[in-house]
């Protein structure tokens, strides 16, 4: 099968990349550019751990085919800390919160959060809840992955985070 | 898992795209949000040997107002629908439905005429579109044509879509202000097809029904508009022994599979328990 041209900008860098038109934009991003952040959970659309940010949108890269990424714009969970290495301020909230234990679903967690703070900078928690709802979480239960999300609205809000009381 | 191999073409025109379908037949699958059509593909269930992408007819986005009808580009994404003032303004029955569609990912990509138009029985929009009386504006080799949302649903993945035929818009005729709404969906979980879902439209006028439409999803192997339960209520100031009536000539028309949602019989009570709850909620909003 002929491979087409594609040309997209992923964390900032500009790449140029044959693909086969069934490649699934999960499986370039892994094995072509070797971006292994996010992962392949579920393959089913699901589970949200191959979430990256495709175009201002969040997007489940195992549902799309990296044909249709051409021209477009992706950050991984790779392009999320500073050049100089300091932490994203998701990144340090998941790590201050304890926002995971084996640290499947982060990746995807911190790329999807990113954008819902892009969207809504002070959620609810029900909005934090629902805007996660596309990720699957096996062992955290998800109430530190709801701290680390509102610690990162206060944070980039300015304002002190407060926990709730449980 | 890997779909198998396929195609790609990316047509810039209406035309262009139907041109391909047509020539192309059955092996070709028009591709729009892709949410259905590619886990189909992993799963070698469709083996399309060509993929026509729609995402470059840019004239498919969008929601716009024609006279009295509100006019939805076939391509809109439930995000996009989630996000329209002007449909919060005039059916925002879409909002709330889209809102129960998938989940924020599935939703920022999956399209309004994908979910129409693929004729899949656990889509919410379907019978949401029996409900409100929109029309599909469909474009083929022969030309354009319009068909009722109530004529189109033939059966399950079987719609009245021609060969080379795409849905180009949904055109909705907008709902008198100050109209009643609710769509109410059982489900076991966030992103699943609904148990049993029911959509509900009507005015009320002297504290009695005036007007009252209802679309039923995911209890037959089409979507149902439930004609003589919207009948039976007309009228009536829904009280519990007319709600009660129409409930059971709703349930009467279900014909619900069995699957691990459950088994017919609590799919058809839970359509009529749905109807009850959405028929309480269109009322309060009025």
């Amino acid at each position: 099968m002929a491979k087409s041209q594609i040309s997209l900008t992923v964390n900032g860098k500009t790449v140029e990349a044959l693909v086969e038109p069934r490649t699934l934009l999960i499986h370039f991003l892994r094995e072509q550019l070797m971006f292994t952040g996010p992962h392949i959970g579920c393959e089913t659309s699901h589970c949200g751990a191959c979430t990256v940010d495709l175009d201002g949108k969040s997007v489940k890269s195992c549902t799309v085919f990296a044909v249709q990424a051409n021209g477009s714009d992706v950050r991984t969970i790779e392009g999320m800390a500073a050049a100089d290495g300091s932490l994203h301020v998701l990144q340090e909230a998941f790590r201050e919160m304890h926002g995971l234990q084996c640290g499947f679903c982060t990746p995807g967690m911190i790329t999807r959060a990113y954008r819902l703070l892009q969207e809504n900078p002070s959620p609810s928690e029900d909005e934090i809840r629902m805007g996660i709802s596309g990720n699957l979480c096996r062992c955290t239960g998800y109430q530190n992955i709801v701290k680390a999300i509102q610690y990162a609205a206060a944070k980039i809000s300015g304002v002190p985070f407060r926990e709730a009381a449980e | 898992m890997i779909p198998g191999a396929f195609t790609y073409h990316r047509p810039t025109s209406i035309a262009e795209a139907v041109g391909l379908l047509t020539d192309l037949g059955e092996d070709a699958r028009p591709l729009a949000g892709g949410h259905s059509l590619i886990p189909m593909m992993k799963l070698r269930l469709a083996t399309p040997a060509h993929l026509i992408d729609l995402a470059g007819l840019t004239d498919l986005k969008g929601v716009a107002t024609d006279g009295n009808d509100v006019v939805i580009g076939a391509m809109t994404t439930q995000h996009e629908l989630i996000g329209s003032d002007l449909l919060a303004g005039k059916v925002p029955l879409l909002r709330e439905v889209s809102s129960h569609i998938a989940d924020p990912q599935v939703r920022y990509v999956g399209t309004l005429g994908g979910n129409v138009a693929n004729g899949d029985p656990g889509n919410d929009m379907p019978a949401v579109m029996m409900c409100l009386g929109a029309t599909y504006e469909i474009a083929g080799k022969g030309g354009k044509r319009r068909i009722a949302a109530r004529e189109f649903y033939q059966g399950a993945y079987f719609t009245a879509l021609e060969p080379g035929e795409i849905v180009t818009a949904i055109r909705i005729p907008a709902p008198p202000a100050g109209h009643g709404f609710a769509y109410e969906k059982l489900k076991r979980k966030v992103g699943d097809y609904a148990t049993a879902a029911a959509a509900v439209v009507l005015t009320m006028s002297g504290g009695r029904v005036a007007s009252c439409s209802i679309g039923l999803t995911n209890v037959a192997e089409t979507p149902l508009w439930a004609e003589e339960a919207a009948r039976i209520l007309n009228g009536s100031a829904l009280d519990a022994a007319t709600v009660k009536k129409a409930v059971a000539a709703a349930e009467a028309i279900t014909s619900p599979a069995s699957d691990r949602r459950g088994t017919p019989q609590y799919r058809t009570k839970m359509a009529g328990v749905m109807l009850t709850r959405a028929l309480a909620r269109a009322k309060s909003r009025t």
